[in-house]
């Protein structure tokens, strides 16, 4: 059960950008920061399609 | 072990046998209503059939997956883009980007021929079509590094291919906001409730934006709660603006002023800063979807309403009120997203190929995903038919063709043979909080009554209906504005890429007099066709949807001929049926429709017939003939619009023919383009 709750928590981290926005930060080595989260934001919606019709 | 490999095949059969046992009860029933549950049975079994056997074959057979093969998330992994991540993970991110508005609109407009046409698409569509598509698309990418359809349509097929691809994009894009756009015009006119709550939307994802910035960076999910929190508190507010006659009026728009509303928000949506209200508003509207998606597939097992629509109606000869057209093709690019859905491809090409851990997981997120969404397109076939035929026809029908007037509008629908009364649908309207439910085209109002309807009788009961119904809307409202916003901005970065080919100052991304031009050139482009929805006598979703559908369903076929083409090249011409099948009933599906939608003599169909009715037609005045004039421009460009999606896939068809016919006769090299083979070390950790 609790393993399901963390994949659960895994996806969600995922579907909401916390994933990718922790591993940005620790490949770019910067902090959290209002600056390094606009910078991510705006890599992350660069104009690729993310949702679908 | 040996008990279980024993019961594995009578456990399979029983499965087939219950999934066929549904088929035909959901085939074969006539006269009377039947259980939901029977569609939800059907599509399950159908699912777990395909998925076990058919996907099977394709990952061993055709597509020769290897469990020994790195994929770039390993080879590549940069801890950035390239991630090699947990398959369920993969498969929630996956499932979150392909689900879209789409599955819930097409079978609720199609739910016009009656329940079975669209299922049975629905469920074999995706089967033998869509699931096929996403799950090739996203091993081909995954072979080529992660790379693009775009990338791969011009590698494999050739120039043509690529550009092709790229206007396939710009009109999916155009027709699309359009057309959703006008989804959501038709469900909040005259509606002071459903438009205080979305407009409430905008402050609170201004709010989440600053919070997400300024105060918690990157705690979207707490972002997200907090939003979800604040657009409760906006439904529930939205009840007493409507019984406010002050508010209420405020609140109060038909649907030109609210179309303007809607493209100036695109525009501002695509300039503006993507922290302050795009991002925020797509965590927002992604953690309602999810959510409600949920609740739907409870509240279906947990009331098992019984259909009311019949199995099909007299509408399959083409006569349908909903929109113009026979069965064959209508219904089939009617339902695009939920069956076969070409923009997927571009997902399936985007940011999944490059978190895929295993080449073996690739059949569960690419097939699996999207059957999971053909699932979402049956519950919204079922919160459609789930209400009386008359209550469905007399809000999905224009008042072009019914009559603007309620008893006119209800003697019209029953003497099609749908009973509804002016005095039911005037206490239904009143049950959700609305003025009127008559004329409530685009499918939105349809899904959200329906929605009521399921979620009443399993919560709070009539009670509380309106909530429900409001809460239905806005989800579907916030859903659509979301695509819209990010479409526009999708649309924009990829204008500034083309143009940038032209005058490099316009392809620069951070220039702002760049930014303005482009954004405008977008939504004045879906705009056009917003407004021209708007202005449309029959409710313009009978012109629109047709033409979006086929707009997807002609990027399927970019992503089905570069899949053909791939499988040609790399010597598996025996197994190449497996794209090419689908690639066949997907032209003559695009092929037909675009040709009746051109040619047709009926002008309810065929966009030249509509003009020259319109020209032909008497004017009272100079103001009514310069809108017949006005009205006639629009069928043209329509026709001209189609005419222009059918010619490239011809060209793409004959592109891609020649690539085949080059390759199997020996003229061409088979030349692979998949990256080289690399060990993956996960066998070993596995070992």
């Amino acid at each position: 059960m609790r393993a399901v709750f963390q994949v659960l928590l895994a996806a969600l981290r995922e579907i909401f950008d916390e994933g990718p926005y922790a591993r940005f930060l620790a490949s770019h080595r910067l902090p959290a920061s209002a600056a390094s989260y606009r910078l991510f934001l705006e890599q992350r919606f660069d104009g690729r399609p993310r949702r679908c019709c | 072990m040996h008990l279980h490999r024993r019961l594995r095949w009578p456990a399979w059969f029983a499965v087939a046998a219950l999934g066929a046992l549904a088929l035909a009860t959901i085939a074969l029933h006539r006269g009377e209503s039947i259980n939901a549950l029977w569609l939800v049975v059907a599509a399950l079994c159908t699912y777990a059939v395909g998925y076990r056997f058919y996907a099977k074959f394709i990952a061993t057979r055709v597509l020769l997956i290897d469990a020994a093969r790195a994929t770039p998330a390993e080879r590549l992994n940069n801890g950035r883009d390239f991630v090699p991540t947990n398959k369920w993970v993969v498969f929630g991110h996956h499932f979150a980007a392909i689900a879209g508005p789409g599955p819930l609109v097409g079978p609720v407009l199609a739910a016009q021929f009656g329940y079975l046409p669209g299922t049975l698409w629905l469920i074999i569509g995706a089967v033998l079509g869509g699931c096929v598509q996403d799950f090739v698309i996203l091993l081909f990418s995954v072979r080529r590094d992660g790379k693009s359809l775009g990338q791969m349509a011009r590698d494999e097929i050739g120039k043509v291919g690529g550009f092709v691809a790229f206007l396939a994009v710009m009109s999916i894009i155009t027709i699309l906001l359009s057309a959703i756009a006008l989804v959501v015009v038709n469900a909040l006119k005259g509606s002071p409730w459903g438009t205080f709550t979305i407009a409430m939307t905008i402050p609170i994802a201004v709010l989440m934006g600053v919070y997400l910035r300024r105060l918690r960076p990157g705690k979207v999910l707490e972002t997200s709660l907090l939003g979800f929190a604040l657009v409760l508190l906006a439904v529930f507010g939205g009840a007493y603006v409507s019984h406010s006659a002050l508010l209420s009026r405020w609140f109060t728009f038909g649907a030109p002023a609210l179309a303007v509303m809607i493209i100036v928000y695109g525009f501002a949506a695509s300039a503006l800063p993507v922290w302050l209200l795009l991002a925020p508003r797509d965590y927002l509207s992604t953690f309602v979807k999810l959510g409600t998606i949920a609740i739907l597939a409870v509240g279906i097992f947990a009331v098992r309403p019984e259909l009311h629509m019949p199995a099909m109606t007299r509408f399959i000869d083409g006569s349908g009120p909903v929109f113009g057209g026979k069965l064959f093709p209508f219904a089939f690019i009617t339902i695009a997203c939920g069956a076969v859905s070409g923009f997927h491809s571009l997902i399936s090409s985007g940011t999944t190929p490059k978190l895929i851990a295993r080449e073996t997981q690739v059949r569960m997120v690419g097939y699996g995903a999207m059957a999971c969404e053909s699932l979402v397109g049956v519950m919204a076939m079922i919160a459609a038919c789930v209400m009386q035929p008359g209550t469905y026809f007399a809000i999905n029908s224009p008042a072009g063709l019914v009559g603007g007037d309620a008893a006119a509008a209800a003697q019209t629908i029953s003497s099609w043979g749908f009973p509804v009364t002016a005095a039911e649908m005037t206490r239904l309207a009143h049950a959700v909080g609305e003025q009127t439910l008559f004329n409530r085209t685009g499918g939105a109002p349809a899904f959200a009554v329906g929605m009521a309807h399921i979620f009443s009788r399993s919560i709070g009961g009539e009670a509380v209906m309106a909530v429900w119904y409001h809460f239905a809307i806005m989800f579907e409202a916030l859903f659509i504005l979301t695509v819209l916003d990010a479409g526009t901005r999708v649309g924009r970065f990829l204008l500034q890429d083309w143009l940038g080919g032209l005058w490099k100052p316009l392809g620069r991304t951070s220039s702002y007099p760049s930014i303005l031009l482009t954004s405008a050139l977008v939504v004045g482009a879906w705009g056009y066709f917003l407004w021209q929805g708007v202005r449309d006598p029959l409710g313009g979703i009978n012109s629109l949807w047709p033409l979006f559908g086929i707009a997807n369903q002609l990027l399927a076929t970019v992503a089905l001929c570069v899949a053909t083409t791939i499988l040609i090249k790399s010597g598996r011409l025996k197994y190449c049926w497996v794209t090419l099948l689908p690639l066949v009933w997907l032209v003559a599906v695009t092929f037909t429709a675009s040709l009746q939608k051109i040619f047709h003599p009926d002008p309810r169909i065929g966009f030249l017939a509509e003009a020259q009715r319109l020209l032909a037609a008497v004017p009272d005045n100079a103001a009514r003939a310069a809108e017949l004039q006005r009205l006639a421009f629009n069928a043209y460009l329509n026709a001209a619009v189609t005419g222009a999606l059918l010619l490239l896939v011809l060209v793409l068809l004959l592109q891609s023919g020649w690539r085949w016919y080059q390759v199997i006769s020996g003229c061409a090299a088979r030349v692979s383009t998949e990256t080289p083979f690399v060990a993956t070390s996960y066998a070993r950790e596995e070992a």
